[in-house]
């Protein structure tokens, strides 16, 4: 399922924009996660990150996140 | 009686809702976690009143933090739930509706921010998810009132559609094609508001921001404080109140007992208002007219940054810095709030998860964050002596909040979770509830403080008339004197530190102390021990063990502190 094109939001550039595929992680990850609208087939656009592994800021809906890098690290998405 | 509930994803304007429907003014702020306890309020439904209450925001039902259990709690105890829905963002903000619809309680949805939804491409079809949903639905604007009329004639319509209980993923299925069948957003260019939101949180662009803000808000609220004081409180108090407490004197023979605590002592026949220690004279000069105006400056400007949603932003720049002490950076926010009051920014931590990092944030907190009372008396006093000795005050405390940090969150037990937060859009402060949030905390802090401090003069007078303060200070001149290098009879401001830390401060000013003394003192009354407002809360969110571990560490590293900064002035 996983392919070479897949990357994770830390890897992701500023300003790219892509569909989240999986989140890989238990279930308290993933169900605060998703609370938050980060799903598998969500189209998301990463705004920015912090330097030294700081948390990465995200737009999805229309609304934006921020999640820390370890999170951030679990998070699968496919760029455009 | 009926009992209402607001409930919805946290920032999505129950708080202003709350305040439209029930007049009960509340803490309303451009956050997410403003509301961390509950306020009632009541609504007229035609003949009858209803209570309203306005529950803490939650994403879901399974609850991640201390807030969310306690929105849950309440969501078992209410007839009748007002779900407010951020109609910006249906696709996450529906997901805890589907939950609530799957419960019994009847529901009327709330959808509030609509105003937004013009300007920013999103064309809602209101009827539509009425039918989808089977409840009412109700354009809202809290802010401006626009639809509060309406949505309180539909609370009566509220009804449960007894949806099946389902999965999480059937849910979001569900969400996906309600949205597909009533939403249509046109995307559309950015605004400056937009571009300045994308550069707050770029390393760079970010950092630069974040010193102009904090800077220019230190600036600020010197500005006004100490513009206050001198242009109007301080020339009041004295050419004209200082006249009638001489009359006074008078009246009352110039000396006593009594005279003591009414006007206190008059050196050389003049009204001293810091050092005479009467109820009249420092009494109410302490309150009025040295920490209200820092009181009121410092929460103009976080009135200011509450509501432009700069904060969490500031969480995401600090979140590398904030993690070497063991929390994350949305606990920048909890400090904040203890710059001006230790007992509400206690109460805030409980927008954080884990009980390891309440219990670091809070002990940090009561430790090396001043209150505005604390800092005025700071600036008045220490002041006087010097700006280079306020800033080795802020120094030591700000290195004591580093180290100790690190201590903590090398020895305590657990791990800190990791930022995972939303940031609201900034909104230009709605001048309404800046200055609605001034008035109220500005009111609380006198209606607390004032009974306090006048008791505590009162005390004072007392305890130094049956020498009662001369036997504690030879008992613990040797680590008053011999550590920390202060005359003995600083130990009482220590020990009425306990009730108002300003009144305390004052204490040390007949003392006629050396600069240096006077940051030992300030330091070491900033961390010794919490004042009773912040121990009766410490004691509630941490519980009697935790309690007693913080204020273990509260001595301990007060004592190393003041030693140390003893040794080096």
């Amino acid at each position: 399922m996983l392919d070479t094109k897949h990357m994770t939001l830390t890897q992701m550039q500023g300003g790219q924009s892509g569909t989240v595929v999986q989140i890989q992680g238990g279930r308290g990850l993933v169900n605060r996660l998703n609370a938050l609208g980060v799903i598998p087939g969500k189209r998301i656009t990463k705004i920015s990150s912090m330097l030294m592994r700081g948390p990465v800021t995200i737009e999805v809906d229309r609304v934006q996140l921020a999640i820390g890098f370890g999170m951030a690290n679990r998070v699968i998405v496919k760029p455009d | 009686m009926t009992k209402i509930l607001l409930m919805g994803n946290p920032n999505v304007g129950k708080s202003a809702l709350f305040s439209r429907l029930t007049g009960v003014r509340t803490i309303v702020s451009n956050y997410p976690g403003t509301t961390i306890s509950y306020t009632r309020g009541f609504v007229k439904l035609g003949e009858e009143t209803a209570e309203v209450i306005d529950v803490p925001g939650a994403y879901t039902l399974e609850p991640a933090s201390e807030a969310e259990k306690i929105a849950l709690k309440l969501l078992n105890t209410g007839d009748i739930v007002i779900n407010v829905v951020n109609a910006i963002n249906l696709e996450r903000n529906l997901y805890l509706t589907l939950q609530l619809l799957e419960r019994d309680t009847p529901l009327v949805v709330a959808l509030n921010l609509w105003d937004d939804t013009m300007h920013r491409g999103i064309d809602i079809d209101v009827d539509k998810l009425r039918e989808l949903l089977g409840v009412p639905v109700i354009p809202t604007v809290a802010v401006t009132g626009q639809g509060i009329k309406e949505l309180v004639e539909n609370i009566p319509q509220a009804t449960s559609p007894h949806l099946p209980v389902s999965t999480r993923d059937q849910r979001w299925a569900t969400i996906g094609s309600i949205t597909d069948q009533v939403q249509r957003v046109t995307p559309r260019r950015h605004t400056w508001l937009e571009y300045l939101e994308d550069a707050s949180v770029q390393p760079l662009t970010g950092g630069i921001i974040a010193l102009a803000v904090l800077v220019s808000a230190f600036l600020v609220v010197r500005f006004l404080g100490e513009s206050l004081i001198g242009y109007v409180l301080d020339p009041l108090f004295t050419h004209l109140w200082a006249p009638v407490v001489l009359k006074l004197s008078q009246l009352m023979g110039g000396g006593g007992f009594l005279h003591n605590i009414v006007v206190g002592k008059l050196a050389g026949g003049e009204v001293n208002f810091v050092e005479s220690f009467g109820l009249l004279t420092s009494g109410l000069y302490v309150p009025f007219a040295m920490v209200l105006p820092y009181v009121v400056s410092f929460y103009l400007v976080l009135g200011l940054l509450e509501d432009t949603g700069y904060l969490p932003r500031l969480a995401v720049l600090m979140d590398t810095i904030m993690h070497r002490l063991g929390l994350h950076g949305y606990s920048i926010i909890p400090t904040l709030l203890g710059l001006g009051c230790n007992v509400p920014a206690i109460l805030a931590t409980r927008i954080l998860e884990s009980k390891r990092e309440r219990f670091i944030a809070a002990t940090l907190i009561s430790i090396a964050v001043p209150c505005a009372a604390l800092q005025a008396m700071i600036f008045g006093l220490v002041g006087q002596q010097g700006g280079q000795y306020v800033a080795m005050v802020y120094g030591t405390l700000f290195v004591v909040w580093i180290i100790l940090g690190f201590i903590l969150h090398h020895t305590v037990k657990g791990f800190s979770p990791e930022l995972l937060i939303e940031i609201p859009p900034y909104r230009l402060p709605p001048w309404r509830t800046v200055l609605q949030k001034l008035w109220m905390r500005g009111y609380g802090f006198l209606a607390e403080a004032i009974p306090i401090i006048l008791g505590a003069v009162v005390v004072i007078n007392i305890l130094y008339f049956f020498g009662v303060f001369d036997a504690i200070a030879n008992f613990t001149a040797p680590v008053v004197t011999g550590l920390l290098g202060l005359p003995k009879e600083a130990v009482s401001a220590l020990a009425i530190g306990f009730l108002r830390k300003d009144v305390a401060l004052g204490m040390l000013a007949p003392l006629a102390l050396s600069a240096g003394q006077l940051v030992v003192g300030s330091v070491v009354l900033a961390m010794f021990f919490p004042c009773i407002a912040t121990f009766v809360v410490l004691l509630r969110e941490l519980g009697v063990v935790n309690m007693l571990k913080a204020a273990g560490i509260m001595v301990a590293a007060a004592l190393v502190t003041g030693g140390i900064l003893n040794l080096i002035l």
